[in-house]
């Protein structure tokens, strides 16, 4: 029996509402299945399962607002019951950050579950609305193709018969949404500040050569499968923590946990404000056609409100790219518990000096923020030392 | 193609992306992604939407020539013909 509990998504959470169970109690979940859709500060997220097995009676119901670890329903495991299987799961070794430990749990008898019932159709705009208003999906007609709810019947179903003005005149929803967000971020970031000695390097790199390979690659490729310059330098960073892993990882229990897979958290501006920087996972083993796929993919979901809960747990460093406003240098603030953050700044033509010849060349600064406790600016210097090099040889990357 | 319905084209894959914004207050000669923020994969999104809805291929050495509306209406318009 493994418990199904409110995740973390991230260090600034503390509680979240769950909106709706997408799984029904008595239906087979699989590792991987989105379970239900919890309400954070940051907005609406997917929880996966990590386990295969039955769901539980759900023991929160949605509209409700628990803390982080409550115990939402019961999954039972599949297969034959083995007591010896009863003993606690030794502690986990591994580095990586998913909780497997759980996979070992026993199987108990299956207890009998009614029926399950329909899930509802809603638009993610109106469950999010519904969830804001604290009302329950079942009781709003739907209008939408084949009743779907659409956030007007939420507004709908919300507005006072008499027409007497709504009960919270002073924040707007969306105004109110905001606010949770920069509340959140204020929350990691002062705790970042608070607690993470930053160090910070920069460097310039010349990416003559790279966005040469690339418009030369791009013209090979129809428009819907070209790569932008962004997706070199993530593969770049990726390349380059591999050969410096103490930059990789986490700061838990007055120590470093270096991870062995490397997850990129992509920072993604929120066009109605707000940051969110869902992980990239194994950016490491992708190629630069996959790579650009993720990206794009994320950034979809993230405007579609559909993004997974690990996507915002399991990031091992953050890569935040400001060159699309014209910013020149980042210098960024870590996301605990993670120890480092790299920054890139406008691509520009610069004058560039080598081998005594004066030269213009398309370049970038690249910045590192690391945490002093985890690494030092040598290795940080290495670090960047490494991205520089494997952005000259992009047809490697 | 009418240039009025590439221009609806244009409207509808921008308010795809920023859907916060009224593209039709854009003026002629205004850096788009400037105006209305849109990211480098935003609007690659956009050039996406537009080539496929026209059947024109935009190849890359073109971005320059698409930053503004007037610039991408001129040049929908010049390679349709």
């Amino acid at each position: 029996m493994a418990e199904f509990k409110m995740p973390s998504l991230g260090a600034d959470m503390e509680e979240g509402t769950l909106v709706e169970w997408l799984i029904q109690p008595g239906e087979r979940v699989k590792r991987g299945d989105i379970v239900a859709a919890v309400e954070t500060q940051k907005g609406l997220f997917e929880i996966e399962s990590f386990e295969d097995g039955i769901l539980g009676e759900p023991q929160v119901s949605p509209g409700q607002t628990v803390p982080v670890g409550t115990v939402l329903a019961m999954i039972q495991a599949d297969g034959a019951p083995s007591p010896s299987e009863e003993s606690p799961p030794p502690a986990s070794e591994q580095q990586g950050t998913e909780p497997s430990a759980t996979t070992q749990a026993p199987v108990v008898a299956a207890i009998p579950v009614p029926a399950p019932s329909q899930r509802i159709a809603a638009s993610p705009a109106a469950r999010r609305r519904a969830a804001e208003l604290g009302l329950d999906l079942a009781g709003i007609q739907g209008s939408g193709p084949d009743g779907a709810i659409q956030l007007s019947d939420v507004e709908q179903a919300a507005r006072p018969a008499s027409g007497e003005a709504p009960p919270h005149a002073v924040l707007t929803p969306s105004s109110a949404s905001r606010e949770g967000m920069r509340q959140a971020i204020a929350a990691a970031m002062s705790r970042a500040n608070r607690e993470i000695p930053h160090y910070y390097l920069e460097t310039d790199i010349d990416l003559s050569r790279a966005l040469l390979w690339l418009e030369e690659e791009n013209r090979k490729r129809p428009i819907r499968e070209r790569i932008l310059p962004a997706a070199l330098l993530l593969k770049a960073v990726a390349k380059a923590l591999a050969a410096v892993p103490e930059l990789n990882g986490y700061w838990l229990d007055n120590r470093l946990q270096a991870s062995v897979a490397i997850h990129i958290g992509f920072a993604i501006s929120l066009r109605d404000g707000g940051l969110i920087t869902p992980a990239i996972h194994n950016v490491d083993q992708l190629n630069l056609s996959e790579l650009m796929k993720a990206m794009a993919d994320l950034i979809e979901r993230t405007r579609a409100n559909r993004l997974r809960g690990s996507e915002m747990t399991d990031a091992t460093v953050t890569v935040t790219n400001l060159g699309d406003l014209g910013v020149k240098t980042v210098f960024g603030v870590i996301y605990p518990p993670q120890v480092a953050l790299v920054g890139f700044g406008r691509i520009t033509e610069r004058p560039w000096a080598e081998n005594g010849m004066l030269g213009v060349r398309r370049c970038v600064t690249a910045t590192l923020a690391a945490d002093h406790r985890a690494s030092d600016g040598h290795r940080g210097g290495q670090f960047l030392a490494a991205l520089d090099r494997f952005l000259q040889t992009p047809d490697d990357l | 193609m009418t240039s009025e319905e590439i221009r609806q084209v244009i409207y509808r894959n921008l308010r795809r992306i920023a859907p916060e914004c009224d593209p039709s207050e854009l003026a002629p000669e205004e850096n788009i992604r400037e105006a209305l923020d849109i990211d480098s994969f935003g609007f690659l999104q956009v050039l996406i939407g537009i080539s496929e809805e026209i059947d024109i291929e935009i190849p890359e050495t073109d971005y320059a020539q698409v930053f503004t509306l007037a610039g991408m209406l001129n040049y929908l318009t010049r390679r349709q013909g």
